[in-house]
C-alpha cells in the first residue's frame, strides 16, 4: 500500500495513530492509567513473590521446586480454568471444589472397588461433573435461582455426597502402578520432544501472525510490520526455550502440565476465535443486547456452567491422581477459593465479560507460588489461608477501581 | 409489504396494545407516534420478535408471518434498531455489529468482519475512528450510527427504528434523518418511533398516531397539520368540547378523527 493512502481503518484524522516505539509504550501506559491492567497485575505479582520467597528461600527458584509447581498448578488449575468460564458471563460457581472432591471420590471407586478400567472411571467422573453443571443451568435457567445460592447450596451438598461415597473409610488409594497415578507423578516429555514442542509452538505463533497480517493487509487494513512480529515471535522462542532448559535440567516438563496448557490454549481460542466465545462475552457484558442480536442467552448459560463443573471434575482426577487417593478432605478447605481468587488474580473481572482463559493458568501460578514458598518456609496452612486471603481480596480491589476508572475514561 | 392486522398484547392486566392495525409499503417511512404509554415500544417489540402478539395477524411481503424470535424475524427481513440501542459495552465496535450473525462460526474471520464494518461505516458517513475500542468508549450519537448501522448487516426489507434522533444533537440528528431518506430510496420500508414533530413532518409519507395502546388515526404526512398530530396524540379531540366543536363547525382536514 503506498503511504499516501493510509489503511482502511486509519483514515480518521482524528486517530492517534502510535509511529515510534515511544508512542507504543505512552499508549500502554495510558491504557493502564487508564484502568485497562489486562495481565499487568497478574505478573507483576508473579514477580514480587518470586523475588520474595527467593530472597527468603535459596530453594524456591531452584529447577525441583519449580517441577513440583508446574504439578501442583494443574488441579486446582483446571478449576480455575471453570470458574473463569462462570465469571465470564457475569456468575460464580461457588462448588468447584465440592465437585473436584465428588469427581476424585468417584474416580476412586471405579477404579477399586469396581476394579474397571482407568478410562471409565474418568468418564465416570468427568460425566459427573457434567450432570452437576446441567443441574445447576435448569436451577438457574428455570427457577431463577442466583447462581450465587445455587452452587453455595451445591458446595454443602456435594461434599456431603464426597463423604457419603467415602463413609466409613478416610481414604481410598489408588494403585500405584496405574497409567493415571504415574501420569500424575512420573511422566515428563523426552527432553528432544519439549524442545521441539517450544519450537513448534513459536513457529506456529510466527506464522499464524504473519498470516493474519498478511490478510489485513490484502483487506487494505493497517498491519504490523513483519519485523516485530517476527521479534515477538523470538521472544516466545526464548521464554519457552529457557523455561524449557530450565525444568530440564533436573525432571523435565510433566505430561501434566502439558496437558493443562493445551486445555488453556483450547479455551482460548474458544473464547476468542469463535461465534460461542463472542457470546459469552457478550452475555457477560449486557445479556439483553445479547437476546436480542439472537444470542440464546439461555443456553449460554447452560453452557458454561457444565463446562465449568466438568472441568472441576476434571481437576478432581488429577488431584486424586496427583496424591494418589481420594479422600474425605480432597477439594476441601481452600481450593474453592483458590480456584475463585486464581480467575480474579489473573485478571478476569467478577463483574462479568472481561478476562480471558490464560488468567487461569497465570492466576493459579501465583497462588501456588504464594502456597509452596510457605510450605518451603515451613510456615503451616493457617499462614498460608490469611495470605491468600488477603491477596484475594486485593485482586478483586484492584478489579473494581480499575473498573471505576475504566468507566470514568471511556474504557467500558 | 409489512401489515399489521388487529395486533393485541398485554401485560398481566395491563393492555398495552388493543387491536393495532398498521401498513409499510416499499420505499415508504411511516412514522408512529404518541404519548408517553401509547403502546410504540411495544409496537416495536412485537415486531422485532422480543414479545409474540397475543392475537392478531401480521403479513409480510404477501404472506401472513409469525414473530416469535429476534433471529427468525431478522431472518425474515425486518430489523430493528432499539432506543436502547443494545450494544455490549464491552465489545469492541466489530464485534457488536457482527454479534450473533458472525462470519465463520468455528473460526471468526475478523478481518473480514472488519472490511465490511468499514464498508458499512462509510456508506452512512459515520464519524467513527477506530474499530478496536469498546463501545463504552464512543459518544451517543455514535452508538446510534453502530446500532443502525449494525441492523443494515443483514440487507432487511423494512427496518424498524425506536426514537433514532432522541439522544442526538442537531448535526447529527440532520445526519440519521439523511439516513433515513437514504434507506427509503433504495426502497426499504422505514417504521420511526419518534416523540419529534419536526423530525416526523421532515421525513414521514404517512403518520400513524397510537393512543393508550389504541390506534388514533392515519395521516398524510404532506397535508396533516402538526395540530391535528397533537390533538390526535393528547386525544384533544376526544372531549366535549371538541366533539360539539366538531359537530358544528366545518371540518378542516379530512381523516383526521376517524369517529
Amino acid at each position: 500500500m503506498s503511504p499516501e493512502t493510509p489503511a482502511l481503518d486509519l483514515q480518521d484524522e482524528r486517530l492517534v495513530a502510535p509511529q515510534t516505539l515511544g508512542d507504543a509504550v505512552r499508549a500502554a501506559f495510558r491504557r493502564v492509567r487508564d484502568g485497562d491492567l489486562g495481565m499487568l497485575p497478574v505478573f507483576g505479582g508473579i514477580v514480587v513473590i518470586w523475588t520474595v520467597f527467593q530472597l527468603l528461600n535459596r530453594t524456591f527458584l531452584s529447577s525441583t521446586n519449580l517441577v513440583n509447581l508446574s504439578f501442583d498448578i494443574v488441579p486446582v488449575g483446571f478449576l480455575a480454568l471453570g470458574i473463569v468460564c462462570v465469571l465470564l458471563v457475569g456468575q460464580i460457581d461457588l462448588s468447584v471444589g465440592s465437585v473436584s472432591g465428588v469427581a476424585a471420590a468417584v474416580t476412586a471407586l471405579v477404579m477399586v472397588r469396581y476394579e474397571q478400567p482407568i478410562w471409565l472411571a474418568i468418564l465416570a467422573a468427568v460425566a459427573t461433573g457434567c450432570l452437576i453443571g446441567f443441574v445447576y443451568a435448569q436451577g438457574f435457567n428455570r427457577f431463577a435461582v442466583p447462581s450465587f445460592v445455587m452452587t453455595l447450596a451445591g458446595l454443602l451438598a456435594f461434599l456431603g455426597v464426597q463423604l457419603w461415597l467415602l463413609r466409613g473409610q478416610n481414604a481410598v488409594n489408588l494403585p500405584y502402578d496405574s497409567d493415571l497415578v504415574q501420569f500424575a507423578q512420573l511422566w515428563f516429555v523426552p527432553e528432544w520432544m519439549s524442545y521441539l514442542f517450544a519450537i513448534i509452538a513459536a513457529a506456529g505463533f510466527l506464522g499464524t501472525s504473519l498470516a493474519g497480517a498478511r490478510t489485513r493487509k490484502a483487506a487494505g487494513l493497517s498491519a504490523p510490520s513483519p519485523r516485530l512480529l517476527v521479534f515477538r515471535a523470538a521472544l516466545v522462542l526464548a521464554a519457552l526455550g529457557f523455561t524449557v532448559f530450565y525444568l530440564n535440567k533436573t525432571r523435565g516438563v510433566a505430561w501434566m502440565f502439558v496437558l493443562f496448557v493445551v486445555v488453556v490454549l483450547v479455551m482460548h481460542y474458544v473464547l476468542s476465535r469463535t461465534k460461542f466465545g463472542r457470546s459469552i462475552y457478550a452475555v457477560g457484558g449486557n445479556p439483553e443486547a445479547a437476546r436480542r442480536a439472537g444470542i440464546n442467552v439461555k443456553s449460554v448459560y447452560a453452557w458454561t456452567f457444565v463446562m465449568c463443573s466438568t472441568l472441576a471434575a476434571v481437576g478432581g482426577v488429577l488431584a486424586a491422581a496427583r496424591l494418589a487417593a481420594a479422600t474425605q478432605s480432597t477439594g476441601t478447605g481452600d481450593v474453592n477459593l483458590n480456584a475463585i481468587a486464581a480467575a480474579v488474580i489473573g485478571g478476569t473481572s467478577l463483574f462479568g465479560g472481561r478476562g480471558s482463559a490464560f488468567s487461569a493458568l497465570l492466576g493459579i501460578l501465583v497462588i501456588q507460588s504464594i502456597s509452596s514458598g510457605l510450605t518451603l518456609l515451613n510456615l503451616d496452612s493457617s499462614y498460608r489461608f490469611m495470605i491468600t486471603g488477603a491477596v484475594l481480596v486485593l485482586a478483586v480491589a484492584l478489579d473494581s477501581f480499575a473498573r471505576r476508572s475504566r468507566q470514568a475514561h471511556g474504557r467500558g | 409489504m409489512l401489515s399489521l392486522r388487529g395486533i393485541s398484547k398485554s401485560f398481566g392486566a395491563v393492555a398495552a396494545l388493543a387491536d393495532v392495525d398498521l401498513d409499510v409499503g416499499e420505499g415508504e417511512v411511516v412514522a408512529v407516534v404518541g404519548d408517553n404509554g401509547a403502546g410504540k415500544s411495544t409496537l416495536v417489540k412485537v415486531l422485532a420478535g422480543v414479545h409474540p402478539p397475543d392475537s392478531g395477524t401480521i403479513e409480510f411481503e404477501g404472506r401472513e408471518v409469525r414473530l416469535e424470535s429476534p433471529t427468525q424475524v431478522h431472518a425474515l427481513g425486518i430489523a430493528t434498531v432499539f432506543q436502547d440501542l443494545a450494544l455490549c459495552e464491552n465489545l469492541d465496535v466489530k464485534a457488536n455489529l457482527f454479534l450473533g450473525r458472525e462470519i465463520r462460526p468455528f473460526l471468526l474471520d475478523d478481518v473480514a468482519m472488519e472490511k465490511r464494518s468499514w464498508e458499512l461505516l462509510r456508506q452512512l458517513s459515520a464519524k467513527i475512528p477506530t474499530l478496536s475500542v469498546p463501545v463504552a468508549a464512543l459518544s451517543g450519537g455514535q452508538r446510534q450510527t453502530v446500532a443502525i448501522a449494525r441492523s443494515l448487516l443483514g440487507d432487511p426489507k423494512v427496518i424498524l427504528l425506536d426514537e433514532p434522533t432522541a439522544a442526538l444533537g442537531v448535526a447529527q440528528t440532520a445526519e440519521v434523518l439523511n439516513l433515513v431518506e437514504r434507506l427509503r430510496d433504495k426502497g426499504l420500508g422505514v417504521v420511526m418511533i419518534s416523540h419529534n414533530m419536526e423530525d416526523v413532518r421532515a421525513v414521514a409519507d404517512r403518520v400513524a398516531v397510537l393512543r393508550l395502546g389504541r390506534n388514533n388515526g392515519v395521516f398524510d404526512a404532506r397535508t396533516v397539520s402538526t395540530e391535528d398530530i397533537i390533538a390526535a396524540i393528547t386525544g384533544a379531540a376526544d372531549n366535549v368540547v371538541a366533539q360539539r366543536a366538531s359537530r358544528t363547525a366545518d371540518r378542516t382536514s379530512q381523516g383526521s378523527d376517524p369517529r
